[in-house]
This record gives structure tokens, sequence and C-alpha cells, in this order.
């Protein structure tokens, strides 16, 4: 599965000084090794770097009541291999690839990292993962050289702390306290600190969160050279664009289930659309283009200021005749897509209808909701919802 | 080993570079030996003439605790608060050499500070008349029982609380702890709960070993307990992660 591997943005490796760890021992497809046969009790065998099979996480007691974090998701990540965790706030992200740290033990299922459970075998594994947490890790008054060459210290093998330092842009603050460090050099500083002991598995949650443009295409130009030495790259994120460069597989999870998984490009296929999108000018008279197209006047709509999506099959013919009409009007057009989704449009299908899904259960357990418009029933329902739970 | 060593030296570095640490660590305890043995205006223990020679060895017990707890907790303290700790469980230094580094981070603490202080006090004129033999049990036991309790503080509080907390707690041990103002000089009732903190029981046994004075056994078993039970509270206690 790399059907995006090389068709990202300009994060090819060229683009980049590629300092990166190379001496590794490289297979027959120019590839890292995904497993030596040191004697550490590291899976030998070639496998999924990652397996997870009906992981059940379950949190609380019984003040609080139980509260289900994960709920039955599997997955595997193959050596060289990218996967993307998607899913709205609260979805059972974080819990799932704690579980994969070792920080917690699941409630049921079964979790591999490299072939070993990872709380039970923690410091046999610890050795070969490479983490950054969702938000701190670091010494408030640290400096990015020093604890660099601290983390150094604790592996047998480390990468250069000083080349790592510069692979993320970091030379010029080396001497800086973390705490006065921006949100973005903060987060350059903990994936330098999640490589240094050259990982086979590395786990990324949120790595371009609250991150500059320059900093989210370093940090993606990393992934994508992590990728290209055979390390399984775990990573949850809310940033969808940048899954669908950078991501091999995705799995949508929401209320701790999987609601996809696959390519980026087989999930944008596999949810064809009935519309043309397109991007022009704010507030065009969409009654004159619905009416130039043939058709009713509500079919066309701006769904966001300067965003309209008209509701025909997304045939040349269609396509034509919305941009014959733009250019008729002299008018720019600025993105234009039909009959296909962008993995924005799958996800927020599929986390409202899992939701919708999920209130149709509550709202006919609960009180029959009145009918008004779709919009209020499903508000109604959501709250008839959230308080069905807390009970 | 390697690991450790870089560890130690982190710990260090951390604890020296940050003010208020070195403040509490050694500028409190050098400004009231200064300060008290030069002014002569607190009660003295009878039989004391030199202001010196009663606060030496309170002084030193003050260094223990700020050490021990003081620095150590608060530290610890904000690295769980920040996700150090949940960050270093992600590495291969795992939690028995990270305890490791952490008290000998004290102890080196613990070597500079008495250095300081004690040849501070003997420029003062302070001569020590015991044979100091047990003053290395007296550290390690007084370094267990603060830690512990340090620990136990940063384990289980936010890092502002714990901070607040370790504080406050360091000011109320100072003051019925028999480091500066003599525990005879307490009310009856005082004085007898104030010889069961681990402040009194150790400046009890620290000034034994200096002074040459005999040291209660209640003082011993006071220490000794509250150097076995503060750490065992505290690992039993101890959250790695942040407090959600």
């Amino acid at each position: 599965m790399a059907a995006t591997a090389d068709s990202n943005d300009g994060t090819s490796p060229h683009d980049m000084p590629t300092d990166m760890p190379t001496d590794m021992p490289t297979g027959c497809d120019g590839r890292r090794e995904p497993f030596d046969t040191k004697s550490d009790g590291v899976n030998p065998s070639v496998g999924p770097a990652i397996e997870v099979q009906d992981l059940v996480v379950r949190y609380g007691g019984r003040a609080t009541g139980e509260v289900v974090a994960v709920d039955g998701v599997s997955f595997d990540v193959h050596p060289g291999e990218v996967l993307a965790l998607l899913g709205p706030n609260g979805a059972g992200k974080t819990s799932t690839v704690e579980v994969l740290e070792g920080f917690r033990t699941p409630s049921s299922g079964t979790v591999r990292v490299l072939g070993l459970e990872p709380s039970a075998q923690h410091a046999q594994l610890m050795p070969h993962i490479g983490v950054m947490l969702q938000e701190g890790g670091v010494y408030p008054a640290g400096r990015p050289r020093e604890v660099l060459e601290l983390f150094a210290a604790y592996y047998d093998d480390p990468a250069d702390p000083a080349e790592l330092l510069d692979r993320v842009g970091l030379t010029e603050r080396a001497t800086a306290t973390w705490r006065n460090m921006s949100g973005g050099e903060q987060q350059r500083l903990a994936l330098a600190l999640a490589l240094v002991g050259r990982p086979r598995v590395v786990f990324l949650d949120e790595p371009t969160a609250g991150i500059d443009p320059t900093g989210r295409q370093l940090i993606r130009s990393v992934i994508a050279e992590l990728r290209t030495d055979g390390v399984a790259v775990l990573l949850t994120t809310h940033d969808l664009d940048e899954v669908e460069r950078l991501a091999d597989q995705v799995v949508i999870i929401d209320h701790g289930r999987v609601l996809a998984n696959g390519a980026p490009v087989d999930l944008m296929r596999s949810q064809p659309s009935d519309e043309i999108r397109f991007g022009a000018p704010a507030a065009l008279d969409a009654a004159a283009l619905a009416h130039h197209l043939g058709v009713d006047a509500d079919a066309v709509r701006e769904v966001t200021p300067g965003e309209y999506v008209v509701a025909v099959t997304p045939s040349p013919k269609h396509v034509a005749a919305v941009t014959a009409w733009l250019a008729e009007h002299d008018l720019p057009l600025a993105d234009l897509r039909a009959g296909r989704q962008s993995l924005e449009d799958v996800f927020l299908r599929l986390t409202e209808s899992a939701k919708a899904s999920e209130l149709v259960r509550s709202a006919s357990a609960a009180a029959p909701t009145h009918a008004g418009s779709g919009a209020r029933t499903r508000g109604q329902a959501r709250r008839s919802g959230r308080s069905g739970r807390s009970r | 080993m390697k690991a450790l060593r870089a560890h130690v030296g982190m710990e260090l570095r951390l604890s020296l570079r940050q003010g208020e640490q070195l403040l509490v660590s050694i500028g409190i305890p050098l400004l009231l030996l200064v300060f008290f043995s030069l002014v002569d205006v607190l009660p003295k223990p009878a039989g004391v003439t030199a202001p010196v020679d009663f606060l030496t060895p309170g002084i030193v017990a003050l260094a223990i605790m700020s050490s021990a707890m003081v620095s150590l907790g608060i530290g610890t303290g904000f690295e769980r608060q920040y996700g150090v700790l949940k960050r270093l469980g992600a590495t291969p230094l795992g939690r028995p050499r990270l305890v490791a580094a952490k008290i000998l981070m004290v102890l080196v603490l613990q070597a500079m500070q008495l250095a300081v202080l004690l040849s501070t006090a003997a420029a003062l004129g302070w001569r020590p008349s015991g044979g100091m033999a047990l003053l290395p049990v007296a550290v390690v036991a007084g370094t267990a029982a603060f830690a512990g309790i340090g620990l136990y503080l940063a384990g289980t509080l936010r890092g502002v609380a714990n901070l607040a907390v370790c504080n406050g707690l360091y000011l109320v041990l100072l003051l019925f702890g028999g480091m500066i103002v003599p525990l005879d000089r307490l009310p009856d009732a005082l004085e007898t709960a104030a010889r069961l903190l681990p402040s009194a029981a150790l400046s009890e046994v620290v000034g034994g070993t200096l002074g040459n004075a005999t040291i209660s056994t209640q003082a011993w078993v006071v220490l000794v307990v509250w150097a076995l039970g503060a750490p065992t509270l505290a690992a039993a206690r101890f959250r790695w992660h942040p407090a959600p």
C-alpha cells in the first residue's frame, strides 16, 4: 500500500537535506530491512510492525460510570507504511496509541508492536519505538541540544543529535529553553526526540497541531523519509490534507469504532458524489446558474462563501456548462471537482452518518421526538442521546 | 551506565539552573545560618552560648529537607505535569534508572550544600565536637523521609498545588523542626506533637552526631518510621502521567 507515496507535494527527499541515518542495512527494494535479528525478543520474522486485533479500552469506575473509549478496533501497519488514525475529538485515537506505546493495558483484544506486547514487554520494546506525545514531554527548562543529547544517551546506537537538530531546523535555537520556544519549535524538537533512537516504529500524536506551514512541510518530509527507510509510522491528525498526501492507509474511527479503513484514494473513490463542486467569487447569482444549467434553483448552493455545489450528475456536459457560464460572466475559477470527494468529505459523511445512526438508536430508545426540520430532530435526538448515556 | 550518567547530569543541571531551586537549597539555609549567628536574637537551648553552635545542626537538617523534599518534589511535580515523566516512560531509560538518577542528584546536591554550610559555620566559629560517624546515616535516613514526602506530593498533586504545598510544608517543618527555634521553647502540647515530625527528629539526630549530644531513642524511631513510611506511600500513590 503505497498509493500516495510518491505523489506528495514537494516533500520528496531531494527537497530537503538528507542527513537522516542511512547506514542501516537495506533490503533488495532499497528500504531498510524492517527487522534485524538481534536476540532481544523482537520478532525477527517479516510481518506487520503493528498489529491491533479487536482492541477494547474501557475507563472509569463506579463513580463516573464506565466509558468505552475504544470498542473493537483492528488494523495492521507494515514496515515502510504510514497509517493515519482519523476521528473527531474523543473518538479513541489517543487511547489506541497509548495502548500501543505501552502506557495502557487493553481491556480486551490483542496488540503487538514488533511482535511484542507493549505493556508486558515494555522494556524490550522501548529501544525500538519513537514517540511524540500530543503535547509536552520535555523539561520546561531544558534546551534542545542538551535534551536531544540526553535522549541519545538512552539508546545503544542513536542518531547524531547535531544532525538531527539541523534536520528539524533547530540548530539556531539549540540553547533556547523549551518554555521560551514557539509551539512549532516545540513540535519539531518533540519529533527529533522521537527519532533519535533510530526507531523502527514511530507514533506521532497530532504532530502538526498548531504548527506553521514551513514546519508542517518539514514534518511531512521527515515522515516521507521514515517510510522510505522502512519505518512503520502511526500518526493521528485532524489535518486531512496531510493524510491525503502522506498516508498509505487511513483508519477512520468514531466512538471507538472503525468506520472505514483503506488507502486514501480508495476511500475517496468508494464514495462517489453526485455533484460538481467549484470555487469562484462569493455571492454569485446561483439562481441564474441553475437556470443556465436547466436545473431547479435550489440545485445550486453556495455552501461556504466562494464554494459552490451543483447537484447534478458530474458529466462532462454539465462541467462544460458550468465553466461556460463562468466564462460568459468573465468569472475566475478557483477549483473544480466532479464526481470525486476529498477525504474531508468522506470523513464528514462517515462521522456524521455514524452520529445519525447512533441518534436513531438512542432516539428510538428515548421518547419519540417531534418531527421538525431534519436539523432540529437531529439536535433533539443528540441531546436525548447524551442524557441517555450519562444515566 | 551511559544513560544513568547522562540523566544524573541533566537532573543536576536543571536544579542548579533554576534560581528558585538554588535559593531554597542553598540560599535560604546559608542566609539563616549567617544572619542568626551574627545577630543573636534567637532563643538558645540551655547550656549553649554561641548561636552558631545551636544553628549548625538545624541548618544542616534544613538543607537536607530543602534538597530532598522541596527541590526534588517541585522539580518532579512539574516534570509530571508537563508530560516529561510520561515521555521518559517511552524511552529505554526505565523507572529504576530514573529514580536512581534522582537519588544521585539529591546526594550530589547535598554534598555541595554540606560543603558550603559546614565551611561557613566553621568560619563563624563552629567546631564539631561529635565524631560525625553517624552523619551519613542521618543524611540518608532524612533524605529518604523527605524525598518520600516530596515525591508523594509530586505524584498526586497538580504542579502549582504541589509547589504551594511543598513550600508551605517547608515553612511549617522548619518552624516546628527545632532548626532555628529550640523545641523546648514551644508550648508543651506543640512540642510533643513537633517531636513526631521528621524535621525535629532529623535535627536532633544531626545535632547528636555533630555535637556529641545524646540522641533520644524516640528521635531515631521517628526518623526511621518516616524514612520507611514516606517512600512506601509515595511508591504506592505516585502517578506518572499528568493529572487530566
